[in-house]
């Protein structure tokens, strides 16, 4: 065993890859369960966005539309969860499971002929001078765009919620859907704009996957991202900058593990394989252990349904 | 979820037998897959299998498949499905599936059942699986004389004797003609997470790895071989159309010559229930074509240790190995026995790291 043979520029580069797609996707569902909605369907959007982004950016060989196709794609799907939880009052915990049977049905279908393609590759940062800086540059200034986007996306995120006056509609509406509604804010209409932005965010996190991480189309390629993805919001305690703690920490240790095993440390493999998981739930649950905290963080009214009658 | 799944399981059934019902002289023959047909793997060739055997056979034989069916309870109701809906044989494609198959064999003596990769048999149940260890012979001596960090890597699924097999007749073949070759093994525990695949075939590049062999279902390895310049070999299909350059050869799962054979068999009336493990001499094992990046001399190298091993003159496990301990195993010119490598649960000398248990 030679463990000098790992590079940490690389693995820490690598791991910024590995966890983009879960990072979007959390953030986007952070959002939507600020709003008070529990949509579990995050798999399902995120294979119809890895699907649209692919096919759309094959078809017109731009890969910036494809992922504009992949945010509209996850965006369509959460809609159907958004008129049947809003509009029709269904149970949003089978809606949701509902809504990833039919996103992995529907991608597989609509991806048939999308087997075996090569994608055009994605453009990279790559500014000369600084790229070259040695440490940093491999690790701040090599990605692909989309990593720069979704740390943009979160920080967007963490400002709407914490600094503005909308952002504090959104998060009363999560807390108390009864009192937002008696001060006269339109609940259903708030809620479903998060529920759009929290499936564009997972399309976007698929596509990152069908077109940057792998990039190839494979039936039910995202193979449980979306559930990681749902966990990761809840062990953030509900805060955005958790979540990329969280996300990093994840993929970090699922590309270490991955490393440690092909340089063969003696650790049993069995137990390589189950630290990803492990050391993500117990750091967030070491940072998140003050319970009247976590209390006040979690919307009061997730899961609850809203009806302006009652 | 596991509800919905089955609902979606019975509708499929459904749909999909309706059709069936009408011409009661033909033989209906049925197939069950664990992954989608378009997994372009381990499903999708089974289902390439059903195809030939429907252009083979024609209008005597009538098909249909359910694909996706999870291992376990959903497997044994969809096979008594098939049969109460009149399948006369039925090939059950997934270890998994080994003992539903019996369950539902004992209730429905007139009808035969086809397990894939299992061991347990009766009146009415076959088993048949293929010798991909051959294949993997093939490819390791490829691999070996194409390594130039003498680095392989190797993305191992699970570690059950067919994937050891597999690990350890490739590092043979690539020692035998490459002695410094080293072998880095990374266990992922499934058998598709296109996402994991790749991040193990980054890793593996990273380690110094340059040619990448896989036992997992998805080209995620073969799509990063190709973007990074190294190469792989296609698993289970030839996966040319995701590494173009990448791909040295492959090993492909032929199953259309056994399935039109068992359905004759069937339709003869001399259908007996037997074990079949073929490799590359019934053509049960396929190697792919060879890519133009393998010198002239290795290719025909290659071939002739394909050749020998149909031939029968060459065994991919000939004396004399050691296990990893160092222990004996074969002696000088000692082949390895069936029951062995059926069981095989240890790796031989040279490889480092540990086996999982």
């Amino acid at each position: 065993m030679d463990l000098s043979t790992i590079n940490p520029v690389a693995l820490i580069a690598s791991l910024m890859v590995a966890s983009t797609p879960i990072l979007l996707a959390a953030i986007g569902e952070l959002v939507v369960e600020k709003a008070g909605v529990l949509n579990l369907g995050v798999e399902g959007m995120m294979i119809t966005g890895a699907i649209f982004g692919f096919a759309i950016s094959v078809e017109t060989q731009n890969p910036w539309l494809g992922l504009i196709a992949a945010m509209a794609g996850g965006a369509i799907m959460s809609l159907i969860f958004g008129i049947l939880t809003q509009y029709f009052l269904s149970n949003q915990v089978a809606t949701g499971l509902a809504l990833t049977l039919f996103g992995l049905g529907f991608s597989a279908l609509v991806g048939h002929s999308y087997t075996g393609i090569k994608p055009p590759s994605f453009p990279r940062l790559d500014v000369q001078v600084l790229t070259d800086i040695p440490y940093l540059g491999p690790i701040l200034l090599n990605h692909d765009y989309m990593v720069y986007i979704s740390l943009l996306i979160v920080a967007l995120v963490w400002f709407f919620l914490t600094f503005t006056r909308a952002g504090l509609v959104l998060r009363s509406v999560g807390e108390n859907h009864a009192a937002a509604h008696a001060l006269g804010y339109k609940v259903v209409r708030i809620r479903l704009l998060a529920i759009m932005f929290g499936g564009a965010c997972a399309g976007l996190g698929g596509a990152y996957l069908s077109l940057i991480r792998v990039p190839q189309w494979t039936e039910g390629m995202t193979a449980g991202s979306g559930w990681i993805a749902l966990a990761l919001v809840v062990f953030a305690s509900w805060k955005p900058w958790r979540i990329i703690l969280g996300a990093y920490l994840f993929g970090g240790v699922t590309i270490l593990q991955l490393n440690l095993q092909a340089v063969g440390v003696n650790i049993p493999v069995a137990y390589l394989s189950m630290a990803p998981y492990v050391v993500t739930i117990v750091v967030l649950v070491i940072i998140s252990s003050d319970r009247k905290r976590v209390s006040i963080n979690a919307p009061a009214s997730l899961g609850r349904v809203f009806h302006a009658s009652n | 979820m596991k509800l919905f799944k089955s609902l979606a399981v019975g509708v499929a059934l459904a749909v999909g037998l309706s059709g069936a019902a009408l011409a009661q002289d033909k033989l209906k023959v049925g197939f069950i897959y664990v992954g989608p047909v378009g997994d372009l793997g381990w499903s999708y060739e089974h289902d390439q299998g059903r195809k030939a055997l429907v252009e083979a056979l024609g209008d005597k034989v009538e098909t249909s498949y359910v694909e996706s069916v999870p291992e376990g309870a959903d497997a044994e109701r969809v096979m008594t499905q098939m049969a109460l809906s009149g399948h006369k044989l039925i090939f059950t494609t997934s270890f998994g599936y080994m003992d539903p198959t019996l369950n539902v064999a004992a209730k429905f003596p007139d009808v035969k059942f086809e397990h894939a990769t299992g061991y347990k048999r009766a009146d009415n149940v076959s088993t048949y699986s293929a010798r991909f260890y051959e294949g993997r012979t093939v490819i390791g001596h490829i691999a070996g004389h194409m390594t130039k960090t003498n680095t392989i890597g190797y993305i191992a699924s699970f570690p059950i004797p067919e994937v050891v097999r597999g690990i350890n007749s490739a590092y043979l073949a690539a020692k035998a003609v490459n002695p410094e070759v080293k072998f880095k093994v990374i266990w992922v525990f499934t058998w598709f997470d296109p996402g994991k695949e790749a991040d193990a075939a980054n890793a593996l590049i990273e380690q110094g790895a340059d040619v990448i062999m896989q036992h997992t279902d998805s080209p995620a390895a073969m799509t990063i071989a190709e973007e990074k310049g190294i190469y792989a070999f296609g698993q289970a299909s030839d996966m040319m159309q995701f590494g173009p350059n990448a791909r040295l050869s492959s090993i492909i799962d032929n199953w259309g010559p056994y399935y039109i054979a068992r359905a004759k068999a069937v339709l003869d009336g001399t259908w007996v229930s037997t074990d079949t493990w073929d490799g590359i001499a019934p053509g049960m094992v396929g190697i792919g074509k060879f890519s133009d990046k393998i010198p002239a001399d290795v290719q025909a190298s290659a071939q002739a240790l394909a050749d020998g091993i149909a031939a029968g003159t060459t065994h991919s496990f000939t004396g004399p190995i050691k296990k990893q301990d160092g222990s004996d195993w074969l002696a000088a010119g000692e082949t390895a026995d069936d029951g062995t490598l059926a069981g095989m649960s240890f790796y031989v000398e040279g490889i480092e790291g540990d086996l999982p248990k």
